[in-house]
This record gives C-alpha cells, sequence and structure tokens, in this order.
C-alpha cells in the first residue's frame, strides 16, 4: 500500500500547480511535484529529477550519491570477503 | 529500470547472506533461540516472499511479519461504513483498489458495486476530485486510508478542492500513524521481538527521529530500510551490526529516499488539514491511542463523516479469525485455524488475506504451510 515507485521527470505541464510528466516504468503520468519542488518558479529546474512516485505525487526527490554510496558498501564488503577466502586458502 | 535493479544484484545479496551468517553465529543465535526481527511494513513482507528471503536468512533468524498493511487492520465497521455511503444514490464511492476486496459486516465494496452501487477505483485521490468536477451533481467521496506516506497526497487533494472551492468532494478519512501503533505493540505483554525494520516510505515523510524512542526507552534496533532484497538484507545485517557492538540506534539504510528530517513540505501540508483522533479502531489490535487522524474543523466541508454524519461503529473481527495473534507475532499465518480452509486469497474470512502485502495472503500465494501445522494446545 505504501508503495513507491522511482520516476523521472519528463517534461513540466502545469508550473503554476506544480505538475509534470514523470516517466514511471515507461509509463508516462502526470505527477503532483508540490511536495519536492519549492515554488512554481523552481519547476523550470524539474526534467531530468529522479523522483519517489506514490499515489499521484512525488513524495521524494532521489539522492544519486546516496544510493551509489549504499551500492559501492557492498562491493567493498564483496571485496573484504573475497580478500579474506583468499588469505584463509593460502594458510591452509 | 533505474533505482531498482542494480539493488536485486544476486551477488551482492550473496555476500550479506554470508555476513548475516557469520554474526548470527557470532551472536550465538540458533533455530531454537532465533534473533526476531519484525518488519513492520506489509512492503517489506511482500519483498521478503517475492524473493525468497527467508529461504535465503539462515534459520537463526526469524521474521516477524508486522501490522503495517493499511488494508490488513481496516476495521470491518470501516468498510461498513463506506458501503452505506456507496449505497447512497447521489454518492460515488471512489477509493484504491487495495480497499475494494476487504469484507465488511454485509460486504466488500466490489460486492457493493455489483449490487449497484456507483464505487470507482482510482490511482490517486486527485483522480477523485477531478471525478467531482465532471459530475458536478453528484457526491464524490474519496475513502483515504493509508499511513503517514499517503496522507500528504489526500491533504493535498482537500486544499486543492477548498482552494477551487469544488463543493462535492469529500474525504472518508481513514489515515493511521506508525510511531504510536509501534508503541502500543512494543506494550503488549511478552511480546518478543529484538529489532525492527522500519517502513521506508513512511519514513521520507516522517523522518527516522520519530522511532527515537523504541531503541532509548524499549531497547530495541531499528533500522529504516528500502524495499529491494538488497535493501533488507542490508538493514537485517546493519540490526545484527548493532547487536554485535552492543549499540541501540535508529539507523537509516535507505538514504536514498530517507532524509532524516524527512519531508517538510508533506509534513506542513498533513498537519494543516489533520488533527490527531482521540482513538482508533484496528482489525486484530483493538482500539489504539492516537493512532490516527481526523479533518480538522477548518476543513469539516470536506469531510465526509461531518458532510454525511457517519456514526463511529465497532464490529467485531469473526470470530474463528486470528489475525490480531497474526499480526502481534504470535502465531504464523498457517497455524491460525481457518488459514487455507475457511479463508483464502478468493475468500477472505480476515484481512490479512485479503491483500498482497497481508502476511496471510503472501504465506498462502508463495506456497509456505499450503499444509497447515498442526496447532500448538
Amino acid at each position: 500500500m505504501c508503495l513507491g515507485i522511482p520516476g523521472q521527470v519528463v517534461e513540466v505541464t502545469d508550473a503554476e500547480k506544480r505538475i509534470a510528466l514523470v516517466d514511471v516504468g515507461g509509463i508516462k503520468r502526470p505527477i503532483n511535484l508540490a511536495c519536492v519542488v519549492e515554488s512554481p518558479e523552481a519547476m523550470s529546474e524539474a526534467p531530468g529529477m529522479w523522483v519517489l512516485v506514490h499515489v499521484g505525487f512525488a513524495m521524494s526527490r532521489i539522492n544519486e550519491e546516496e544510493a551509489h554510496k549504499t551500492l559501492e558498501l557492498l562491493q567493498e564488503l564483496g571485496e573484504l570477503q573475497e580478500e579474506m577466502r583468499n588469505a584463509a586458502a593460502q594458510v591452509a | 529500470m533505474q533505482y531498482v535493479n542494480e539493488f536485486r544484484d544476486p551477488e551482492k545479496a550473496q555476500v550479506l547472506i554470508r555476513e548475516i551468517q557469520g554474526l548470527t553465529e557470532e551472536l550465538g543465535a540458533t533455530s531454537e533461540s532465533p534473533i526476531r526481527i519484525m518488519e513492520v511494513c506489509g512492503g517489506h513482507t511482500h519483498t521478503i516472499f517475492k524473493f525468497g528471503l527467508e529461504q535465503l536468512l539462515p534459520d537463526s533468524i526469524e521474521l516477524i511479519h508486522g501490522p503495517g498493511c493499511p488494508v490488513c487492520v481496516l476495521p470491518m465497521g470501516r468498510v461498513d461504513d463506506c458501503v452505506a455511503l456507496a449505497e447512497r444514490e447521489e454518492v460515488i464511492l471512489t477509493t484504491f483498489g487495495d480497499a475494494m476486496r476487504v469484507p465488511g459486516s454485509r460486504k466488500s465494496l466490489l460486492q457493493a458495486k455489483a449490487d449497484g452501487a456507483d464505487v470507482r477505483m482510482v490511482y490517486s485521490p486527485t483522480d477523485a476530485l477531478k471525478l467531482a468536477q465532471q459530475n458536478p451533481e453528484r457526491e464524490v467521496v474519496f475513502f483515504g486510508l493509508g499511513f503517514e506516506t499517503t496522507m500528504p497526497s489526500t491533504a493535498l487533494t482537500v486544499l486543492q478542492a477548498a482552494l477551487e472551492g469544488i463543493s462535492n468532494f469529500s474525504l472518508l478519512c481513514t489515515h493511521i500513524t506508525i510511531p504510536q501503533t509501534l508503541q502500543a505493540l512494543l506494550d503488549t505483554p511478552d511480546l518478543r521481538i529484538d529489532a525492527f525494520i522500519g517502513p521506508g516510505h513512511v519514513s521520507m515523510v516522517i523522518g527516522t527521529e520519530a522511532y527515537g524512542f523504541i531503541a532509548a526507552q524499549y531497547g530495541k534496533p531499528l533500522v529504516v530500510s528500502g524495499f529491494e532484497p538488497l535493501d533488507v538484507l542490508q538493514s537485517v545485517w546493519m540490526i545484527l551490526r548493532q547487536m554485535q557492538s552492543g549499540r541501540c540506534e535508529v539507523e537509516n539504510q535507505y538514504r536514498r529516499v530517507v532524509p532524516d528530517s524527512g519531508n517538510p513540505a508533506a509534513q506542513n501540508a498533513v498537519a494543516q488539514v489533520f488533527e490527531l483522533r482521540e482513538f482508533c479502531e484496528w482489525r486484530g489490535l483493538g482500539s489504539i491511542a492516537q493512532s490516527g487522524v481526523q479533518i480538522r474543523k477548518e476543513y469539516a466541508a470536506f469531510d465526509a463523516e461531518h458532510k454525511f454524519r457517519v456514526a463511529p461503529q465497532q464490529v467485531a473481527d469473526p470470530k474463528e479469525c486470528q489475525c490480531g495473534e497474526v499480526l502481534q507475532g504470535r502465531i504464523k499465518p498457517p497455524q491460525c485455524r481457518v488459514f487455507g480452509t475457511a479463508c483464502t486469497p478468493q475468500t477472505p474470512l480476515g484481512a490479512l488475506m485479503v491483500s498482497s502485502e497481508g502476511a496471510c495472503a503472501a504465506y498462502y500465494n508463495y506456497g509456505i504451510g499450503r499444509h497447515p501445522e498442526p496447532q500448538a494446545a
């Protein structure tokens, strides 16, 4: 029920109401950006932005840097395991 | 799909599983005495079953499927309210698809629709507002349910209706709140839960600070988690790391979506339209103080409860259902006396069988416990 799906803003359709077309998994829907874009003036910066969409409203801007950090951490964890396995194999 | 596929990488999942195995051994957990982690949100329950995470995790970890599925905790009396409203000649009753099949004491909304009531499924509350504009001679009621994740969308829709003076639109508000519910759960005697996987999308609205009391007062670690398999596994790993190092904190695994302070614009909209309700009725859990919201007096014109004089009513859950015990983690779904027999996803008795996020429907659909284990005396 609290489903949220990542989408990318394609174009602004109503700056005053802060509505834009957002590509959600290949389907373009009008989405309300009032919770992620401060003002109608700031809507010009919205295209290209990644947002999390819930029942027709963007509820969060996706933070690319944080997404990258999470994946990087898991990558490093995997490399560390590999090293430890190799080290253990050498001792044996 | 970006921000989805990369968080389903099986190799990285294996790395996490190995870390988790190591940590559970270090912590001395066994299948007889497992570490019990409740995933609060039905979205996590869905991920866990869809990707078979329980089978991947060592059996020294037990996942308890929590109450965080708004459809599953929707009390029967509220469904009856909706059906009664839908049966009024002038009303078009609109709601999310999930709410359509929840059984009421007389019928579900889907049955009411089949019997001729004007019930329509919408994707967004704004679709309901549009329907009101297109049908000025009718009364459009939006049955708004859900946790903090969904509250901003209905609040903003009410504000829009007020701004545009759309007087034939109203909201039947059944929004419920997570932190108060977790507190009530934590106050349940002999509850055996060691830690929580916190709801990611509720948290993108309210932030992570709202859970501070769970770590500070109840001594349970909580990690706010995303909804892909790597997110859930990483959250389990983060919980175990806290236990291993003797920490007990609220941590945020889902930083790409959840800022620690939540979404201030969404919080403002919610505060403007809603206020805490003194008591809120939950299916299976009973009445919990301040666990839901109602529409403020200023917006009474858009409050369906006010407009149609909906009186609060209490309808007891079917006696044979054990939804409450499942929600509290006391029994597993197959141990319920009607699981898979009188209660199935096709003909649900209890709400946990209705939604794909409900623990019982998940057990049934993914073939776990098709043959109910004998019940402990």
